[in-house]
Parts: structure tokens; sequence; C-alpha cells
């Protein structure tokens, strides 16, 4: 697999030998090396069960939920080695969003915006706290359509809003990469094209990391993509590239939809 | 042919709109037959009970059997009321709340987090037969472990120990199915932003499920409201107002069983039967106003 791995001068994420298994020898992904560009928006790709979710997961270690996860390799974030991280110090720096929006249901809209320093004791001026909101809603382009609303509860909004809310959720926190599984699989075309519209601009300022069932949504908007399958990774390159002249058969194929 | 075909399906068709229409006044009538017992409980507890329910009733304790007694002979309502039974099950299910809902809500976070696990399994299932024990049994272990144990003698908190027994299983029970409830995607929304496990559960999940939580603290209660079996074993009563959990105490189930005993006073029954109804019913109403508002 070595001939995967792209070196990129100074990458915010670089993964080496990750291989997680479960159950003692099934392995979600095996031996995986890969270097995540700045400020770009990289698409996972795969049929299911191919182990891009994860793959994800493990970046934040979220993966751990599973039981009787073993995970070797490294993953340097920023620089830093993440398996010895405080969770909370890596998941502020790794923010993560969900195939369905999932505000808190007994938070306003206010409050789910500052749900993580709120719900880890972490205290804030309240202008602090106000700019850190403003900011949040305003880089998910939420704020002109909730800004008299704020302290409503967050599901009264229509899915593409709540979905953008959670993304402000995880940009309150400032973080290097945002994480995203499947973000608009729940959404209609509409809310799904003001997502994708969004996280182009918002790579302006972060790292993008997109799982995507759906190829086209991947050609739309990713710089760079991760073929996978079978827990293995095939192929990486410029998404351009890769859907254009895929050097493996199993990418060519799955592109043409031959699998998936 | 064609012609006759549709003949046959036509009379066909009839007798299937027969049949649908019996089928429907059927389940209509058995709805009925569902509803009227409770409709005519509380008929005959307003009819039988209204004349005594008064200010004093709630306020003061019930007469001797001599007072009553002249009373009836003069042919007057009965004086006095049920205060110290009204206040000795607030007493008791006060305290019985306090033990079993910190160890019935943590029991039930256990399971919700351990699906599978032997020792979950197993305590689901040690609860559920709990549940199933004879309050007249869980009277008889409160006997044994607080009133000879503890307090020396009958008293609330015996009454309360073997009321707590009881809630406990509905308690865990409700708290796990009502954490069951709430999507995993809520859950992990909160872990994904760092927040550690124990504040997950507190100040996530709880307050998500927080209404069905109290539904099921409210169906709990209500459920052991009206016990009187364990209570003669425990509390065993009193005539005046006790508000010491170490003393024996009354409880409106326990004066209803009283006043049944007591010829002069038989006539308490209907009234006493009625206000221990009320209660149950408005706590019954109000965990499903709560669950309703939150769906």
């Amino acid at each position: 697999m070595n001939d995967n791995i792209k070196q990129i001068k100074d990458p915010v994420l670089s993964i080496r030998n990750l291989s997680v298994s479960y159950d003692k020898g099934k392995y979600a992904v095996k031996d995986v090396s890969v270097d995540i560009k700045r400020n770009s928006v990289t698409a996972i790709m795969g049929p299911s069960g191919c182990g891009k979710s994860t793959l994800l997961r493990a970046i934040n270690r979220m993966h751990e939920l599973y039981e009787n996860i073993e995970t070797t390799g490294t993953l340097i974030l920023n620089g830093k080695d993440i398996k010895n991280m405080p969770t909370i110090q890596l998941r502020r720096m790794a923010g993560m969003v969900f195939q369905r929006p999932n505000p808190f249901p007994t938070m306003s809209i206010y409050d789910n915006v500052i749900a993580g320093y709120k719900l880890n004791g972490i205290s804030l001026k309240r202008s602090e706290k106000d700019e850190i909101v403003e900011r949040s809603l305003r880089d998910v382009t939420l704020w002109d359509e909730v800004k008299d609303t704020l302290y409503k509860k967050g599901t009264f909004l229509s899915g593409g809003q709540q979905q953008r809310l959670c993304i402000a959720r995880a940009l309150a926190f400032d973080p290097e990469v945002i994480l995203l599984d499947e973000p608009t699989s729940a959404l209609d075309p509409i809310a799904t094209a003001k997502i994708e519209d969004l996280l182009v601009t918002l790579k302006e300022n972060y790292t993008i990391i997109l799982v995507t069932h759906n190829m086209s949504q991947a050609a739309r908007i990713s710089d760079y993509s991760l073929f996978m399958y079978l827990g293995e990774l095939v192929e990486y390159g410029k998404t351009n590239d890769m859907f254009t002249k895929p050097r493996d058969r199993r990418t060519e194929e799955y592109l043409t939809g031959k699998f998936g | 042919m064609k012609y006759q075909h549709k003949q046959i399906a036509k009379s066909k068709l009839k007798s299937r709109a027969l049949k649908d229409k019996a089928i429907r006044v059927l389940v209509v009538l058995l709805s009925v037959v569902t509803i009227s017992p409770i409709v005519l409980i509380i008929f005959k507890l307003i009819e039988k009970g209204y004349k005594q329910i008064s200010l004093d009733f709630i306020l003061k304790t019930p007469p001797n059997s001599y007072e009553a007694m002249t009373a009836l002979a003069n042919g007057e309502l009965i004086p006095g009321g049920i205060a110290n039974g009204i206040t000795g099950t607030l007493l008791m299910m006060v305290v019985a709340a306090v033990m079993a809902i910190p160890v019935g809500v943590v029991t039930g976070i256990y399971l919700y987090e351990n699906p599978g696990k032997f020792m979950a399994n197993l305590t689901r299932n040690i609860s559920d037969i709990l549940q199933g024990v004879p309050s007249i049994v869980l009277g008889l272990i409160a006997y044994i472990w607080v009133v000879k144990g503890i307090t020396n003698g009958y008293s609330a908190l015996a009454g309360s120990v073997s009321l707590a027994i009881m809630m406990l299983p509905m308690i865990v029970r409700s708290t796990e199915e009502t954490l069951k409830m709430i999507p995993v995607t809520i859950k992990e929304a909160a872990l994904a932003l760092g927040v550690p496990y124990y504040k997950v559960i507190l100040k996530v999940l709880i307050p998500t499920g927080f209404s069905g939580l109290l539904t099921g603290i409210l169906l709990g209660i209500s459920r052991v409201l009206g016990e009187t079996a364990p209570l003669m074993l425990t509390a065993l009563g009193s005539t005046i107002i006790n508000l010491n959990i170490t003393k024996p105490t009354s409880a409106v189930p326990l004066l209803i069983w009283e006043f049944y005993n007591d010829p002069n006073m038989v006539g308490l029954i209907w009234s006493s039967s009625l206000l221990l109804m009320a209660i149950v019913l408005s706590l019954n109403l109000i965990s499903k106003q709560i669950a309703a508002r939150t769906k």
C-alpha cells in the first residue's frame, strides 16, 4: 500500500499504518497510510462496509465506542500524536458532524452552538459566548435565518438548518479538521446543495474530511479523494485525476457503477 | 358469463360490507366494556361519598367510634376527616420516592449502558421478578428488616421501605425504556464534543429523557399509593397526625380498612376511597400530560 502515500508538505493529518480490528482479527481498516492536505476537502468513498466510517471515526477516536476494538498505527494531527491526547482536546481539534442532524433537543439554538463549552464545564464570559455563537452561525450561513430565534429550541429548525447548526456546533471549538460522516444523506437536494456550498467556503479556514456514498458529491466538492475497499485504501489522489483516469481497476469499476 | 361474474362479485361485496359493519360494532361494544368499570367505580364513589367531602374531611382526624355513633343516631354526617391518613400517605410516599428514585434511575442507566451483558440481564430479570413479588411479602420483609431491626416498632419508615421496593422495578424499567428511546446520535453528538461519559449521562441523556423519567416515577408512585397490605405490617396506623418516620403512621388505604371494620365509621369508606381515587387519577393524568407534551 505504500505507493498510496502521497507525501504532502505540512499535512494537517498524517495517518501511518492505521489498522482497526474488531472481534479479534476482523479488520475494518487495514494498514491505511495517508496524508491529508490543509485547507482542502477530502472525500472518503467506497461501498458500504468498506471501513470509511471507521477510518473517519478513528481520527477523533470516536471508534473507541465500539466494543472489542483494537487500533494500531499512528495518527498525527497537527504535529501531535492523537493516541495519548485527552479526548476533549482531540475532539476540539477534530469536530464531527453526523449523518442525521442531531442538535440537543433540550437546548436552544444558542446553547447548541456553545454546547461543547457548556457540557465540558468551560465557563465563558457572556460577550465571548455571543461572539462565538455569532461567528459560528455566520460561518454556516445560518445567522440571518435564526438571529431572532436564538433562544428557541434547535429542533424546530428544518433538517438542513439543523445540520448547519450541527456544523456550527463543531466550528464553535475552532477545530483544525471537520469530520463529516455522510452529512447530507438525510437531507433534500436543496438543503444538500447548501451544505455542499458551505463546505467549499469553509475550507478556506478549516480542513474538511467527508465520508460520502454519493460519488457526484465527491466529484462536485472534494479536492482529494480516497477510495476504500474491504478496509484497504485502494487509491488516493486528486479528485479530478481519480474520476478521469483511475489507476486501480476496482476504483474504476466502483466509479462506473459496476458495484457499490 | 361476464355479466354473471359481476353479479357474484356484487353480492359478495354486500356480505363483506355487512361483516365489516358487524365487526365495527363489536369493537365499539368491547371498548365500552373496557371503560365501563372505571366509569362505574367513579360514579359509585361520588354517589356514596360526596356528602362526607368537605374541608373538615381533609383537615381533621377521624372521630372515635362513639362520636360517629352519636352522629349517626342523630341523623348527622360523621364528623372529622382523614387528615392523619393524607399526611401519612404523603410522608411515606416522599420517603419511599427518595429511596427508590436514585437507586432505580441509576440501575436503569446501568441496564441501558450495558445491553447484553450478563450482569445487566441478571439485574433486569431480577427486577422483573421483584415486580411480581406479592406486596404482603414485601410488607413482611420490611417488618423483619425495619420494624424489628431499625425502628423497634411499627413505623412510617418501614412502610416506606416496603413501598420503595415495590416502586423500584417500575422506575428501573421506565428509566431504561426512556433512555432507549433517545436516539444514539444525541449521545454521539455529546461524545464528539469531547464530553466525558458521566457528563453525557448527567447533562445530556437525563435532561433529554427527563419527562419520560418523570412519567415513570409518577406512575410508580400512583401504583403503590393505594397499597394496604404491606402497610398493615409496617406502618400499622395511627389516630393522630404523625410526621415522625420512626413512629406508627396512618395512611388513606389503612383508614379505609379500619373504617370498614367499624360499623359506626363505615360511612367514611366511600369518601376516603373517592379521595384516594382522585389522587391516583390526577397523578395518572399528569404523567400522561407530560408524556404527550414531549412527543
